[in-house]
């Protein structure tokens, strides 16, 4: 079913009683050109786009859980391309081109809202940093603004401006396209617009182990039972090298958790999406008016999906030291996910040693903003058996190549990304 | 709270250590020559779901470096002991 306005009207006048499930709740059939392990933003997007650009539809996509209960529905939202190392600027811009379109290209309102990011600068030499990134940024056609501070208070008046501000504001650099999306719908969204080109979306069926012969794969043990394909994309999230490791390749990952809070609603306040220079803190508002925030990694190897009170409080601090004017909001709910944590704090999208078998991963925690150009680059690998000009530097041999891509610039310690 | 019993110091709440990552890998001789032994070495770890040996240093007690088994899945600590037993002196390269 196509959604339009003169659905929603013709939905209307039968009492809303007519709307059919968005995807079809697919039985695993016997075998597949294409398996995805993995039902979240990045396995689904992949999916749809093996089917919409590469004409493979006998795909099929094995979530453990359901559809829109893993990381993709646990971040903070935020949609942005202002990357400056080689490889990360093009392949996040393809991205937000994506998200530009998304909505009218998956017929589904994932709420894409281009409310622009404004990354504080706290010292002269934090705005020449921020110049440079502009600089970089408009090198790649990329736009973007230096705001000096009276322009950031005139558009973000609520944060500390005032003498005893404990990081005074110098100034901003500000992508306008960036902003936020509706996680959860991203996830439908892909969900239905894939099982409409034919790709069967299987929940409750956890990968087990892999089936070999002579080296290549052959198929999935599921929890509901073996499953054929020569082809298996692994796009796992938190879980990479448990699953990675179940067919034998180690992974240059560690899994750690982030966590993420939301507050009360309130009125309109924070219009952007707005990150500390000083500390790692981001915020935006959400459309139901709360305010949704998150800063560093608890910085241990964790599974446990939740978090620690030291960050909790860490991260009050921090929000409490930009704006002073959130300090009587009640926190509504804080949760952890988990990240899989590269060396280099860079995704992997490439082949594996195992043939047939595609990994990506190792997205540490900016995965969100990054579904549509990882389900596109994903694809084409999958689908060419080589990487797309993309994710070329996405190489899981990178590490041992020494060509790391390290944004951070903090070296092979992965909580430190 | 982790709270993590420093041998030297007792009980204390996990926000005094520094962590320090996987205990298990081994550091290669400074003279070893195996670029693949040296790639192991700095980037790839097993990341167990569950018993994990890891460094933590007790920065804001007695600045002793510990190694603490934990579990990853349920943050449970398991033993905790000095980590001076478990390394070998630095050689001269």
């Amino acid at each position: 079913m196509k959604y339009s306005a003169w659905q929603l009207f013709r939905q209307a006048l039968g009492g809303h009683r007519g709307w059919t499930e968005a995807w079809r709740k697919a039985e695993p059939k016997a075998g597949y050109d294409v398996i995805i392990v993995g039902g979240g933003g990045h396995g689904l997007a992949t999916a749809y786009y093996l089917a919409r650009n590469h004409g493979i539809t006998n795909v099929a996509v094995l979530e453990r859980g359901w559809i829109g209960g893993g990381n993709v529905g646990r971040n903070t939202t935020i949609v942005r391309s202002n990357y400056m190392i080689g490889g990360n600027t093009p392949f996040y811009e393809w991205s937000m081109k994506l998200w530009e379109g998304l909505s009218h290209e998956l017929n589904f309102n994932v709420m894409f809202s281009q409310r622009g990011q404004v990354i504080l600068g706290h010292s002269a030499d934090q705005m020449q940093a921020h110049l440079r990134r502009a600089n970089t940024m408009r090198a790649h056609g990329i736009e973007a603004e230096i705001l000096d501070r009276r322009a950031v208070q005139r558009e973000l008046p609520y944060l500390d401006y005032s003498q005893r501000a404990r990081f005074p504001i110098h100034g901003a650099i500000v992508q306008r396209r960036a902003g936020t999306a509706r996680h959860d719908a991203v996830a439908w969204g892909y969900a239905r617009a894939a099982d409409r080109l034919g790709v069967d979306i299987i929940e409750n069926c956890e990968v087990q182990d892999f089936a070999f012969e002579g080296g290549r794969i052959t198929g999935v043990e599921t929890s509901r039972g073996t499953i054929r394909a020569d082809r298996v994309g692994l796009a796992v999230a938190g879980h990479s090298s448990q699953v990675a490791q179940r067919a034998g390749i180690e992974l240059p990952i560690e899994s750690h958790v982030l966590q993420a809070f939301v507050t009360e609603p309130i009125k309109p306040l924070v219009d952007h999406v707005v990150a500390f220079g000083a500390e790692h803190f981001y915020i935006s508002q959400s459309d139901k008016g709360g305010l949704v925030f998150g800063g560093d990694l608890d910085g241990y190897n964790s599974y446990a999906q939740r978090g620690n009170l030291p960050i909790v409080e860490r991260v009050a601090e921090i929000a409490l030291a930009l704006a002073p004017c959130f300090s009587r909001l009640r926190l509504l709910r804080h949760w952890g996910g988990v990240m899989d944590m590269t060396m280099d704090g860079s995704p992997i999208i490439d082949r594996t040693p195992v043939e047939g078998l595609y990994f990506n991963g190792g997205w540490c925690y900016g995965g969100f903003k990054a579904t549509p150009a990882s389900g596109w680059t994903f694809a084409h690998t999958i689908a060419n058996e080589a990487p797309h000009a993309l994710n070329a530097c996405y190489a899981l041999d990178r590490f041992r190549q020494g060509h790391q891509i390290d944004e951070a610039g903090t070296g092979p310690v992965p909580n430190h990304h | 709270m982790l709270r993590i019993r420093c041998p030297f110091c007792g009980d204390r709440d996990h926000a005094e250590f520094s962590y320090g990552g996987d205990a298990s890998v081994e550091r290669p001789p400074l003279d070893h020559d195996s670029r693949e032994d040296w790639y192991r070495y700095v980037f790839v770890r097993a990341n167990p779901k569950g018993r994990h040996r890891e460094y933590w240093q007790h920065v804001h007690g007695c600045r002793s470096w510990l190694v603490v088994e934990r579990d990853t899945g349920s943050h449970a600590i398991l033993g905790v002991e000095s980590a001076a037993g478990s390394l070998e002196p630095a050689r001269d390269g």
